[in-house]
């Protein structure tokens, strides 16, 4: 239990640092940046009460507004995803994998699973964000291949991440 | 009553979730550029020193190229310089000559209304709507609220929040932020914003359709926010075109300044501030 508290925390910190220090400084063709950060709520495990997988996938967001200056930007994007989660994993896994696995991981899930998830989960967090950050509807279509060019470098990045240093 | 709890308990995370999403939308909406609580800021003493131990790593690999770019600057300076003692001191270029110090005095006056200061890039982004560079001074510096920052003598943006060893500076990469610019050739002025779609291009608004405009027309700051000196340059003009049903040019600026690759930067204060704040105040209060 203890240990589940101190692997969580530090994934929440190394996602966090990993984000504003070298992610928030990304930008491929002027339009593509990755938001890798999203990675704690995705590994939390299945049995988080969906309160505190709120609480938690707020004060990720906020952290990140903090270290970016957009107050309330990625926390109400974060809640979203916090919000949803539970809904899609629902949708796409039956319950009795919910019930005997405990954590959404590569080798408990499959490749295939994992894929899918977190694609789900970065489109959600990423829609979202864009468009309370452009705070308008304008120039949609732009808008929208950013969303798109950036979920899929987001989900390569986290899949990745999966195989190098969050193996545990 | 008991009820009431019942139901509160059966949609907790529903009502937890809308309260949590109306905290941070209502974030979102009200925030505002120049009174932000500082707590939400990387001007923060925790934010700061991480952004600074971490750059001073990744700039070291910079500083070759930083001191190559301010060499040329120095010199573009110091022949500026000599160019303009000799202009107010026609015949005469020693300024250590009794005669001319008046003169020379009177000159100098109006160059100690700004004074100038550098500071070090310890964060910076380009790929948000709203951008914004933290550096390694603050108050403790002297750093104050609403001195111009500029790099290599091109406009990047406006001090906005001021820590003990840090400050947070609102880009010229900020659709939140104008600034007034002219063009150069005819100085006819408008406001200068960023559509937050390409980094290295803004706007120059409200320049009416009979002025003549050029391709390669260059943009600089008109120095009627008082936080920079006038004639600073901003970029030139990449493109520009008739907006339909509208009195005004659709004019694209190429910006001068790579924001990209920001690592030093100047501080300009203008030491008059106050009393030119104070002033336009008075028309503010009296109308």
């Amino acid at each position: 239990m203890v240990i589940n508290l101190l692997k969580y925390a530090l994934v929440f910190i190394v996602s966090v640092l990993l984000q504003v220090l070298i992610f928030n400084n990304v930008l491929i063709a002027r339009m593509i940046s990755p938001f890798f950060y999203i990675l704690f709520i995705i590994l939390l495990p299945f049995d988080t009460p969906r309160a505190l997988l709120l609480f938690l996938a707020f004060s990720l967001g906020l952290t990140v507004d903090i270290f970016t200056n957009t107050p309330g930007v990625h926390a109400s994007a974060c809640l979203l995803t916090g919000f949803i989660r539970p809904g899609v994993l629902q949708l796409i896994s039956s319950h009795e994998t919910l019930e005997s696995v405990s954590a959404p991981r590569v080798e408990n899930m499959g490749f295939q699973w994992f894929i899918g998830y977190a694609t789900f989960l970065v489109l959600i967090h990423h829609f979202f964000l864009f468009f309370i950050e452009a705070f308008t509807f304008q120039g949609f279509p732009f808008i929208l291949l950013r969303i798109i060019l950036s979920s899929v470098l987001s989900v390569v990045l986290i899949v990745l991440s999966q195989f190098i240093i969050f193996r545990k | 009553m008991k009820n009431l709890f019942r139901l509160i308990y059966r949609y907790h995370v529903v009502l937890l979730f809308v309260l949590l999403e109306t905290l941070s939308l209502s974030m979102v909406v009200t925030y505002n550029n120049y009174q932000r609580a500082t707590f939400f800021d990387s001007s923060n003493f925790i934010t700061g020193t991480l952004f600074e131990k971490f750059s001073s790593i990744f700039q070291i690999f910079q500083f070759k190229q930083v001191n190559i770019k301010m060499a040329e600057e120095n010199a573009i300076l110091r022949a500026a310089l000599q160019e303009h003692l000799l202009k107010s001191n026609p015949g005469t270029y020693h300024a250590s000559d009794s005669i001319y110090l008046p003169r020379i005095a009177k000159d100098s006056s109006i160059r100690a209304v700004y004074r100038f200061t550098t500071a070090r890039v310890i964060n910076n982004s380009v790929n948000q709507q709203h951008n914004f560079i933290t550096i390694n001074k603050g108050r403790h510096d002297g750093v104050k609220p609403d001195m111009g920052v500029i790099a290599n003598g091109q406009v990047v943006g406006l001090v906005t929040n001021v820590s003990e060893n840090f400050s947070t500076v609102i880009s010229l990469l900020n659709s939140r932020w104008k600034i007034s610019a002219k063009i150069k050739r005819n100085d006819y002025f408008g406001s200068l914003s960023w559509d937050g779609k390409d980094y290295r291009r803004v706007q120059l608004n409200e320049i009416p359709y009979h002025v003549p405009v050029q391709n390669g027309d260059t943009v600089v700051s008109t120095g009627y926010s008082s936080s920079f000196p006038e004639g600073l340059t901003i970029g030139t003009i990449s493109d520009f075109s008739i907006g339909t049903g509208s009195n005004f040019y659709k004019i694209e600026v190429m910006l001068a300044a790579d924001f990209k690759n920001l690592v030093v930067v100047g501080l300009v204060e203008n030491k008059q501030l106050n009393e030119i704040k104070q002033l336009e105040s008075i028309n503010k209060n009296g109308n």
